[in-house]
């Protein structure tokens, strides 16, 4: 199984992720039941958004410890390619994959609609595919997706190039007013120090077919298909 | 609680049954009830559960058409889509929680009509909210507004399905009785409906789900009295949802749907078990047995009466195929979910609810269900209709600013941008939204096939009390109107009617004939009603909300590339005007912001016309001859030709139009009418169009062109002229400054 879809109850964005690979890309896929201890020989994996385990606690703090964790941890540590969208992301800062969290946006309301990001590094699996400082729009869904880091987290993040989407104006600035969330410097997506994690609140899955409105998320999930052809088996 | 030793004519009159009642229910059991029986029979008669005295009047509304698989009497219609697939869905009221308390209020709405629907077999794949309230200059309704839609939210984007649409309408008359109607539908295949159905004599009975607790006792009795002072008192009759455990409902319950162990299932809405046993025994033509020491529950000494009569949310009742336990408790806990066997199937026709060894109730099922009382309340038009339909309008000033007019109209909440509501509501879940709330109609792709689904949900309560059957008319005119300008073919209909109490000959009236008013418009759009609700006894403090009938319309798009939108899609383009112009002033949003009136005669809606006017705008869209379709409506032509100019997700554009006629000038420009349509099309098309239109009788006009940065009008002795970015920031913002 190429791409492997991990399914929390409680997550909504799996079907979309599957419908992307099968109906758009044409891909092997298949879920993963957070209740499970093996990945199925996934080559990649997503954590799709949702309300993992209800949230009613911080988000993701109980989806982390779901019988498959362990071997997300271990995929994700020995340089899998793992990508977190939304709930997903919120699920990887707090298995420790990635660094920070995600606050309750500013406005204290949910938001949904279609933003713009800027993409910040291409240094990454998934983002390999698209152009210096290419300007992505795309749809968030969210409650608490701005994002935070303590000062030296974030210049560890800087010095290391992991900023990955910023939010952005349409023509690429970026401004208070393109934040959606109030997330600190207009911080959309990060991956980790090895590289092949990413997380991110937009849902790359809700763009990936001009007649949504967007194919700009469908960079990313080339990018990651190349990646797992590249890499040795 | 503790049970009364008693059943006294007081405690009778507690539970909202009379004297008549009592003697009914002595029959049918051939005994003194006890108290527990007192108030199953209480909950399964109210207004709210049997519909006693809106029965005689819904018979009139048309049911049956060559789609339709499933009318009223289910969980929620069912409607043939083709390509072996079919709709599900319903819209039900949850007005008098939300008053009490808001936000648990909507959110425990949308959690109930999302189990009237994959209670069949469908996923849940969109929610509409058409909501009402007070001004919201006012602190209250302020507060409510903000916890109606915010439950909607918490709820709606937990549980997992997309609200795509809804509308948005303030008015005194909802100040003390704010509406929350929620319509949710779904898709299954066409072959794997399942029905609220027990059968099989000896097939055990499961309960699913949360666990019971004394939460939203009586709430169906609650929502069958009007609100006096000291209502929120009320609170612990509204319940507390869990979107968490009905997305794990929703899972559970569809993948168990995949194999075929299920008799029939039905979930635990309003009256609880009550309700569940009852009725799936009673369509089931059996009896149905449970045993309440086995339900489970999540607090001690609840008596028999609570647990018969708790609206503990999140629960579900099915009877499966004897045999089949061990693959139907497999799935549920792979969910996590609490099932237990509570109970089998009998044929003696009897309700037979024991507590342990001991009977708290035996009570025949039909009876209880379908035999409760139906009453022919008396009617009477009230002698004040007439005052009311009154307007001079040579007595209101034509004011000289119309561009001011124009502006106050487009900040007035009623037509405002409703985003500040809906971008906290996930609109985009699954992939299907392909136009997104903001047009006349939400509509979405279905995948695996070419088709499209467009939804409007439309009810305009001021219509409604001015001339109750031309308001009905108007629900179902306006919502088929929206899903053509959209490209769709109305399909078939669901309707919420909120009123005041039906024990009011004046509010029987005004319901019998708005319903009157519906069942002409159904029967000439063939969109036959698949269901809905009846939401009586929205009063407060003895005054009744206007008379508000919503109408939820689904229509389908044959080929999804027939997805039309309101606004206009480039200079140049040629802007016409389908139906006809009157100029009429009754009922309108100008004469009430601007003058503080609500009266007159409303629009009146010609049928045939209408029907005409749908078919020549559909034939033209399909004939891809169509840039842009809305419908004039709220604010009349004035407001619709701004909302064309600016309510895209690009940049505005202007308009230049002329309007030839001699009416005076705000009845020309915000007189609302029925039975008219602005499209935008290129100036190669105009003529093909009008000669469809012609071809049907259908007069067509052509107002101007899209152009220019300001929208102007021109009229014999008017010039108005703004620009369009000055009307675009006035629309965006008129209702976020109110909801601040």
């Amino acid at each position: 199984m190429k791409c492997g879809i991990l399914l929390f109850p409680g997550t909504w964005s799996h079907q979309d992720f599957a419908h992307v690979c099968q109906d758009v890309l044409g891909c092997d896929w298949g879920y993963v039941w957070h209740k499970e201890t093996s990945l199925r020989g996934s080559d990649c994996l997503i954590l799709p958004g949702g309300f993992a385990h209800g949230d009613y606690l911080r988000c993701g703090a109980i989806a982390r410890f779901s019988p498959i964790m362990d071997a997300v941890v271990r995929f994700a540590r020995e340089g899998g390619p793992v990508m977190g969208s939304c709930n997903g992301f919120q699920i990887l800062c707090e298995a420790g994959l990635l660094p920070g969290a995600l606050l309750r946006n500013t406005s204290l309301q949910y938001r949904c609609g279609w933003v713009h990001i800027r993409t910040e590094s291409l240094e990454t699996p998934f983002t390999r595919a698209l152009t210096p400082a290419q300007v992505l729009k795309i749809p968030i869904s969210h409650g608490e997706g701005r994002y935070h880091a303590a000062p030296e987290t974030l210049a560890r993040l800087k010095a290391n190039d992991q900023i990955v989407f910023r939010y952005a104006t349409p023509d690429g600035r970026i401004t208070d007013q393109a934040n959606p969330n109030g997330a600190l410097e207009n911080i959309a997506g990060i991956c980790n120090e090895g590289r092949n994690v990413l997380g991110l609140m937009p849902h790359p899955e809700r763009a990936a077919e001009a007649i949504l409105g967007s194919e700009d998320g469908l960079g990313l999930f080339r990018g990651m298909l190349d990646a797992i052809a590249a890499r040795p088996a | 609680m503790r049970e009364p030793r008693q059943i006294t004519p007081d405690l009778i009159a507690q539970h909202g049954i009379t004297p008549e009642e009592y003697q009914r229910i002595r029959e049918i059991l051939g005994r003194e009830p006890n108290f527990t029986e007192l108030g199953i029979f209480s909950v399964m008669w109210s207004e709210h559960c049997s519909y006693k005295s809106s029965r005689v009047y819904l018979k009139s509304l048309p049911t049956q058409g060559p789609c339709i698989l499933q009318g009223p009497g289910e969980n929620a219609g069912v409607v043939d889509i083709g390509e072996g697939l079919a709709i599900v869905f319903k819209m039900e009221s949850h007005n008098h929680p939300s008053f009490i308390e808001p936000h648990q209020g909507a959110a425990t709405g949308v959690g109930g009509i999302i189990r009237d629907i994959f209670t069949m077999g469908a996923r849940p794949i969109a929610l509409l909210d058409p909501l009402r309230f007070g001004p919201l200059t006012d602190v209250k309704s302020r507060f409510v507004a903000a916890g109606v839609v915010g439950g909607i939210a918490g709820y709606g984007n937990a549980v997992g399905v997309p609200t795509v649409g809804g509308e948005l309408h303030v008015s005194e008359t909802y100040a003390g009785n704010p509406l929350v109607n929620v319509l949710c539908l779904g898709i299954a295949p066409k072959d794997r409906i399942f029905l609220a159905r027990a059968g099989g004599v000896g097939n055990p009975v499961i309960y699913v789900g949360a666990k019971t607790g004394r939460d939203g006792i009586h709430g169906a009795t609650m929502a069958s009295e009007t609100f006096s002072e000291g209502s929120e008192e009320r609170r612990p009759t509204v319940q507390v949802g869990d979107p968490f455990r009905e997305k794990l409902l929703i899972e559970a319950c569809l993948e168990l749907m995949t194999g075929d162990a299920i008799v029939g299932i039905q979930d635990m809405g309003a009256a609880g078990l009550t309700c569940s046993t009852c009725e799936m025994a009673s369509r089931g033509g059996t009896g149905i047995e449970i045993d309440l020491a086995k339900v489970p529950l999540r607090e001690t000494g609840m008596i028999p009466y609570e647990v018969m009569l708790s609206e503990s949310q999140e629960r579900m009742l099915l009877v499966v195929h004897q045999g089949r336990e061990t693959e139907v408790m497999r799935i549920f806990e792979k969910w996590d979910l609490d099932a237990v066997i509570i109970g089998r199937v009998t044929d003696d026709g009897l309700m037979r609810v024991k507590d342990g060894e001991r009977a708290v109730a035996e009570i025949p099922a039909r009876a209880l269900a379908e035999e409760g009382p139906v009453y022919h309340r008396p009617l009477e038009r009230p002698a004040s209709q007439d005052e009311t339909q009154r307007l001079d309008p040579s007595r209101l000033p034509v004011p000289r600013a119309l561009d001011c007019v124009l502006l106050d109209l487009l900040a007035s909440p009623n037509i405002a941008c409703k985003r500040p509501v809906w971008q906290q509501y996930d609109h985009m879940l699954f992939c299907n939204t392909v136009v997104p709330p903001g047009s006349d109609a939400a509509v979405l792709r279905v995948q695996g096939t070419r088709k499209g689904l467009a939804l409007a949900a439309d009810g305009n309560g001021r219509y409604t009390y001015l001339d109750p059957y031309e308001g009905g008319k108007h629900a179902v005119a306006e919502a088929a109107r929206n899903v053509v300008c959209a490209g769709a073919q109305p399909l078939a209909v669901t309707n919420c009617l909120n009123f005041g109490s039906p024990e009011r000959p004046e509010i029987m009236w005004q319901f019998a004939e708005a319903v009157r008013g519906m069942a002409d418009a159904c029967r000439t759009f063939e969109t036959p009603v698949t269901g809905g609700n009846v939401s009586f006894y929205n009063e407060t403090l003895g005054t009744p909300i206007f008379p508000t009938p919503i109408i939820g319309m689904v229509g389908l798009l044959d080929d999804i590339r027939h997805a039309t939108t309101q606004w206009f899609k480039q200079a140049g383009d040629v802007i016409l005007l389908l139906g006809e112009r009157h100029g009429e002033l009754g009922g309108s949003e100008y004469l009430k912001v601007i003058h503080g009136l609500e009266a007159g005669l409303p629009p009146r809606v010609d049928l045939a016309l209408e029907r005409a006017v749908q078919q020549v705008c559909l034939q033209a869209i399909r004939a891809g001859l169509v840039g842009s379709a809305h419908d004039v409506s709220d604010g009349g032509l004035a407001v619709a030709l701004a909302e064309c100019c600016m309510t895209g997700p690009g940049a505005a554009l202007g308009a230049t139009v002329t309007l030839d006629g001699t009416i005076r000038p705000d009845a020309l420009l915000f007189g609302e009418v029925a039975s008219c349509i602005l499209l935008g099309v290129r100036p190669e098309a105009a003529a093909e169009v009008q000669a469809m239109a012609q071809a049907q009788g259908v007069p067509c006009t052509v107002l101007g062109r899209v152009e220019g940065a300001d929208l102007t009008i021109c009229g014999n002795d008017f010039n108005l002229s703004v620009p369009v970015t000055r009307l675009q920031e006035t629309w965006a913002t008129g209702l976020s400054r109110l909801l601040g």
